[in-house]
């Protein structure tokens, strides 16, 4: 219960190691997302708009990969960036680029499977409703597109509480190193390893309010819809 | 209130980036001011790292990104060519990485040693033994819980060369391969009040918050050397190896090894400086 004050006190002393880390965490998370948010709501609207040979089968997979585990994601990213790999000429192992590549990797998956499967429960009735006042194309796709603001909005923060929240990602392409690539998981990780619950509880305070807040978010929206 | 969010959202952005680029310091900056240290764990933990690289950062303008992991992982990203230098504690392990055309340039930087620790109550009995290996078999033959790193490391290394000279193959529910870094076994040894053995170093940086004690001590056997060597610049191009051999330099000095001698936790000396010979 002490290292819960020494936590508060932490976080409301303006410490400026756990600003920074904060910070990064945020940063790249946000980042992240956007990229993200970039590549996975237009695949995810091609993917409801569209209909080819072995649809029900790329669904199911990428359904399968919402549980991706964050540490084979590392590895897989990992092996593509280091030097020896066929991406190591980009030199950005242990940098914060690092991690965004590996956490769009992660959050991809749940971008495009959540904007698809909420473009799906759109009612019939609105396209039917569209056509009949004669949309086409273009109009329809903006159209569903406002209808399913909420949908999508969604989406991109059940992205962005994934990627905040993951470790291995950030440990094993970020290297956890100090004022450049340390997040508040990577931190935590650190710290309780070597005994400093309190500086870890601190930053797992400022984690879970995040978490929680991305969540709230979350649920206000779809009660709104 | 978009606009007023919009704004912020630039205006974080545009922080980060300065945040991201790299100290624009007004000393001389050398052409490439990041140089990518792989090193174990017991470096970083026991702190030693931070107090020595500002130093290093203010002198040169060279910034260390220091990835700790153990040894093992340390030399392979150095194989790699995923690191500039490597600041290890393995010297058969750092032979081969130099023999292999991996790095060069290896030199010595400090020694300690390493301590088998356990709890007060000495279940095993191996108090003030003089043959680590003698009480690593005691350890086994009482099937008290051990606590091995399990990973390669330096330390690890150096467990596995202790169990071999006893001529034990531990196996069995008391004894725990963790696969974590120095700290983290340190505190899971701790909850078990089990045995495990420990660099000197983190050990003393810990000891305030551990409720174990150093049983034995002082075998030559224990001896801990740590070298730091240069990624093999023919091997990989790309390496910053002006920064790793400023760095080697540095901690060789007259300075950073006086430095080393100087980093005392509650006035106990961790590392022993070793680059004068």
């Amino acid at each position: 219960m002490e290292s819960f004050g020494r936590a508060f006190q932490l976080i409301f002393s303006g410490n400026r190691e756990v600003f920074t880390i904060v910070f990064t965490s945020l940063y790249i998370s946000i980042i992240s997302t956007g990229v993200t948010a970039c590549l996975g709501i237009p695949a995810g609207i091609l993917l409801h708009f569209n209909t080819f040979p072995f649809k029900r089968g790329l669904v199911a997979v990428i359904n399968a990969l919402l549980a991706l585990p964050t540490v084979v994601v590392g590895l897989l990213v990992f092996s593509l960036i280091s030097r020896s790999g066929p991406l190591g000429s980009l030199n950005i192992l242990f940098s914060p680029w690092a991690i965004v590549m590996g956490q769009v990797v992660l959050s991809f998956p749940i971008m495009v499977s959540l904007v698809y499967s909420g473009l799906s429960k759109v009612d019939g009735r609105f396209y039917e409703t569209l056509v009949t006042l004669g949309a086409k194309g273009r109009n329809v796709l903006a159209a569903t597109l406002i209808e399913a603001r909420f949908v999508i909005l969604s989406a991109v923060l059940a992205g962005f509480g994934r990627v905040i929240g993951e470790v291995g990602v950030s440990m094993m392409l970020g290297g956890n190193i100090r004022w450049y690539t340390r997040t508040m998981t990577t931190s935590i990780a650190l710290e309780s390893s070597k005994g400093e619950f309190s500086q870890a509880l601190a930053l797992g305070v400022i984690l879970v309010t995040i978490a929680l807040l991305v969540n709230g978010i979350i649920h206000t929206l779809v009660k709104e819809r | 209130m978009k606009k007023i969010l919009c704004i912020g959202i630039i205006l974080f952005l545009a922080f980060g980036v300065g945040l991201f680029a790299t100290g624009s310091g007004e000393k001389e900056m050398p052409a490439n001011p990041r140089i990518k240290m792989a090193t174990t764990t017991s470096t970083e933990n026991s702190g030693l790292l931070d107090y020595l690289l500002p130093v290093f950062k203010e002198k040169t303008g060279y910034s260390v990104d220091v990835i700790a992991v153990g040894t093992g992982a340390a030399l392979e990203l150095g194989a790699k060519g995923d690191v500039d230098v490597v600041f290890v504690h393995a010297r058969s392990k750092e032979d081969e990485f130099v023999a292999a055309g991996n790095g060069i340039n290896r030199k010595d930087v400090m020694h300690n040693d390493f301590v088998i620790i356990g709890p007060k109550s000495d279940p095993a009995g191996i108090k003030s033994m003089k043959d680590a290996a003698g009480a690593l078999s005691r350890i086994a033959t009482s099937e008290a819980d051990f606590v091995s790193r399990g990973d390669k490391s330096g330390t690890h290394v150096k467990e596995r060369e202790l169990w071999k000279k006893a001529g034990i193959d531990p196996s069995g529910i008391w004894y725990k391969e963790a696969g974590q870094g120095m700290g983290a076994v340190i505190m899971m040894t701790n909850d078990m009040q089990g045995y495990t053995i420990a660099d000197r170093g983190t050990y003393i940086a810990m000891r305030d918050k551990v409720d174990l004690v150093a049983l034995v001590e002082g075998d030559p056997v224990l001896f801990n050397p740590y070298g730091i060597i240069a990624v093999n610049p023919e091997k990989y191009e790309h390496v910053n190896f002006e920064g790793a051999m400023a760095l080697e330099n540095w901690i060789v000095s007259e300075e950073g090894q006086s430095l080393i001698a100087a980093y005392k936790i509650k006035g106990d000396q961790l590392f022993y400086p070793d680059a004068d010979k």
